[in-house]
């Protein structure tokens, strides 16, 4: 039977090509392998080579044409003892139009959904103070006990005890099996806890602060968040990235940022940034313990401060949920990590003004509690978003589009970001405190959604 | 860099004398003692069979490789597809001295010769290179991202040299686990530029990481030859600077680079730590299916495939040890048989479900 030989694609966006040469001529015998002809693009010469065996019976396109479109039949191979030398050129043929579903109909998608809530407390649980630092420590050595996969890594993690303290005490108790110090290499010592992660391990690894996780975000997003995917569920990936995130004091614009967004904007990864210590201790724990990379943010600020924390033995928080911080009427303030304190401090102001503010913590970027910010949009119809982080594809813009997309009609008011100033923050003291968000700001903008102001 | 503002001293070199003793360079650290036991003997002496294995297997990556070629030519694989033709006497070579119950394998783009050296079947490879649901990543990854952690097999990674750190992190398993197992990591000559792959180096012999950095040095990174991008071409000797020794082997004799993974194996299981082996090999066709070819002469192509090609290196040591060529034409044959029925399979079954796209983001449900 005689086959059609085709203009090849030579590359994903190839149209049409050049048919440069032909190293066949009628008549000749090929085997698959053979090379047939060379065909060039605006990019690539390549060598055509025969899939089957034959003869060539005609050659339809000659060597030297330009512009031949991908698929034209560009010669005629024939079989044993047939004669093709009547076949005429053929036009490529238009590829049938695809039908492809529209994506929102694909069975399957993902939808909003309610996350139950914290387990709650037993009457009678002892509330202990804890500092954010001295929670985070608990929360990686308790889970350091219960699993022998577990191991700490990072600059300063052992011998120095952390660089700010969070990692105290664990190389005593866990030996240096477990708590590793590394050299400053952060893309070398992400990715080697990522890989034995990879291996069945379950690292923690401490970045000193996540400006320097820059130098590692190839490995957290190529590397941890995307192979699960790309391996068809096969691979395994679960690691955990933590250290301290945002604005800290006075250390300049290379090391105050905030990459809530950044890592919140990856599918295939999960991205905590809590607040208090109890969050921090139930949701590191949660972290440690899920088969997904796990981004968790923590503030260098707010590592000092001290919080009530339920004394339990197994104190682990579910992923995903936003948390209500205060109950309120008038209007929904948002918020996560650091900024959650000014929202508190904002709120108190106001209920002195006699407005009645509901302060969210977000705890978990991605998944986002969707449906908490939500209800809450719908009870009070007003919301503003407290971020510590530039403005721009922030946490606080993607929170005003999920109230344009999905909380549009409860809005009695614009929703308003109060953010870092648009700038790389400042070194001296008055800049840092200008750029950075505070109380009066949040007050500011909650004035203006209830239109007090 | 300033780190954490705890820190105190600053980074200038002390005027003192060091605090930290000179490492022992006598018996304990021995850069080019592998390449002399290599040199010692150079080629592994196979058996008639182990032979005849090694004629087969490079032989279906040859074939497999060849009919990928020309389904990317007829559309049906898209996207980036790297051949490994040319090259297939390091993958043979260093993996079939593993102990597949423990070592573990990873690699960059180009990977498919390394999957099929496992013995992977070749119809659920090609159909993940026409993006199938029977491909063995489901048609969600591509030439470039196939899986098998059956069999200890990591990838298939499309980012330049991140799969030797994440070779380093599967080594650290193997030493956490005391398992007993190595780590096989692949890359590129081009990759050996990247910063990381030293980054992983000086980790992996700072803490005595059981794996063997294998350099496929193909002599070109993508169309930039290797004169033309590295200082030091001689890639063997960049573990110098951590104290790891280096081999430099003939990537195009299957028996040679067997012979060396001998010897770097049985070091790495010693618990001496890693080993950088740099295989010298050559890539037949171009660095991705759309590769203009103007960097180097065809005469240069002509010359590596008339004199060097690995496979007619084992076929010429079969027909020394007088394996009949009949036997050779039979499994000919079969390989070809085999490749078209991958190519058959991975043209006639279907594409992923819709359904298909959220899966596998994440392994739990939150």
């Amino acid at each position: 039977m005689a086959i059609e030989l085709k203009m090849p694609a030579l590359s994903p966006t190839m149209e049409e090509g050049t048919l440069a040469k032909w190293l066949v001529k009628e008549g000749d015998t090929v085997s698959a392998g053979d090379v047939l002809a060379e065909i060039e693009t605006d990019k690539a010469t390549m060598e055509f080579e025969s899939i089957d065996e034959g003869t060539v019976g005609k050659i339809l396109v000659p060597e030297g044409t330009e512009e031949v479109k991908v698929g034209t039949v560009i010669a005629i191979l024939a079989g044993e003892g047939e004669d093709v030398s009547d076949a005429a050129p053929a036009a490529a043929e238009a590829p049938a139009a695809e039908e492809a579903p529209a994506v929102a109909e694909a069975a399957g998608k993902p939808a909003a959904k309610e996350r139950p809530a914290d387990p709650d407390i037993p009457a009678g649980t002892n509330m202990i103070k804890l500092t954010v630092r001295e929670a985070l420590r608990d929360a990686m050595a308790e889970e350091m006990r219960l699993d022998e996969r577990i191991f700490v890594m990072g600059e300063e993690v052992a011998e120095y005890q952390g660089a700010y303290k969070v990692t105290q005490g664990l190389l005593d108790e866990f030996g240096p099996k477990r708590v590793i110090d590394t050299p400053i290499t952060e893309y070398g010592f992400a990715g080697i806890g990522t890989g034995a992660a990879m291996g069945g391990l379950r690292p923690v690894v401490e970045f000193m602060t996540f400006n320097f996780a820059m130098q590692a975000i190839d490995h957290i997003i190529n590397s941890a968040a995307k192979t699960n995917y790309m391996s068809g569920g096969q691979m395994r990936c679960p690691v955990v990235f933590r250290g301290p995130n945002g604005a800290a004091s006075r250390v300049g614009a290379q090391h105050s940022q905030n990459y809530g967004p950044w890592y919140a904007s990856v599918p295939g990864l999960i991205v905590i940034a809590p607040y208090d210590a109890s969050d921090a201790k139930g949701l590191l724990k949660a972290a440690i313990r899920s088969d997904d990379p796990v981004v968790f943010l923590e503030n260098e600020l707010v590592y000092g401060q001290s919080f009530e924390v339920a004394q339990l033995d197994d104190h682990v928080l579910p992923i995903g949920k936003a948390r209500i911080m205060r109950e309120g009427s008038d209007v929904t303030i948002v918020s996560y990590s650091i900024a959650v304190g000014v929202a508190l401090e904002a709120a108190e102001e106001l209920a002195e003004q006699g407005i009645d503010a509901e302060v969210i913590d977000l705890r978990t970027l991605r998944p986002l509690d969707t449906a908490t910010i939500l209800e809450s949009l719908a009870k009070t119809n007003r919301l503003v978003i407290a971020e510590e982080g530039w403005p721009t594809c922030s946490i606080a813009s993607e929170v005003v589009a999920l109230c344009m997309e999905e909380g549009f009609d409860h809005l009695d008011a614009p929703v308003l970001r109060v953010c870092n100033e648009d700038v790389p923050l400042p070194y001296a003291a008055n800049l840092e405190k200008l750029a950075l968000i505070d109380k009066d700001r949040v007050v500011a903008a909650v004035k203006k959604v209830t239109y007090t102001g | 860099m300033a780190k954490a503002s705890a820190s105190s001293s600053g980074k200038s070199k002390p005027a003192a004398a060091k605090t930290t003793p000179k490492p022992d360079d006598g018996d304990n650290f021995a850069l080019r003692s592998l390449q002399e036991a290599l040199d010692k003997q150079k080629r592994f002496k196979a058996d008639n069979d182990q032979l005849l294995h090694f004629y087969e297997q490079m032989l279906l990556i040859r074939r497999f490789e060849e009919k990928a070629g020309q389904l990317y030519g007829l559309g049906l694989i898209g996207g980036f597809c790297h051949l490994y033709i040319g090259q297939e006497a390091v993958a043979i070579g260093l993996q079939s001295a593993l102990d597949n119950d423990v070592d573990s394998v990873i690699t960059g783009y180009r990977d498919h010769g390394h999957m099929l050296a496992y013995g992977i079947d070749p119809n659920v490879i090609m159909a993940e290179l026409t993006g199938r649901a029977a491909g063995i990543s489901k048609g969600k990854g591509g030439s470039m991202h196939m899986f098998s952690t059956e069999h200890k097999f990591y990838g298939g990674h499309g980012i330049v040299g991140a799969q030797v750190s994440l070779g380093g992190g599967l080594a650290f398993a193997h030493k956490y686990n005391e398992d007993g197992g190595l780590c096989l990591a692949y890359f590129g000559d081009g990759a050996a530029n990247q910063g990381q792959v030293y980054e992983t180096m000086n980790m992996a012999a700072l803490w005595n990481l059981p794996i063997v950095f294998v350099v496929e040095n193909n002599q070109y990174a993508m169309g930039t030859a290797v004169r033309r991008s590295s200082a030091e071409t001689e890639f063997y000797r960049r573990g110098t600077a951590f104290r790891i020794p280096g081999m430099e082997v003939n990537g195009m004799d299957v028996l040679e680079v067997r012979q060396a993974a001998e010897i770097a194996f049985a070091h790495v299981r010693e618990g001496n730590g890693p080993v950088l082996m740099e295989c010298n090999t050559y890539r037949y066709r171009g660095h991705s299916m759309s590769d203009p070819a103007k960097y180097r002469t065809r005469e240069e192509v002509q010359e590596q495939r008339e004199h060097h090609d690995p496979i007619e290196r084992v076929k010429k040591d079969l027909a020394a040890v007088g394996v009949d060529e009949d036997k050779l034409k039979e499994i000919d044959k079969a390989i070809r048989a085999t490749v078209a029925e991958a190519a058959d399979f991975a043209e006639t079954s279907p594409e992923p479900e819709p359904s298909e796209l959220y899966t596998d983001v994440l392994v739990e449900e939150y």
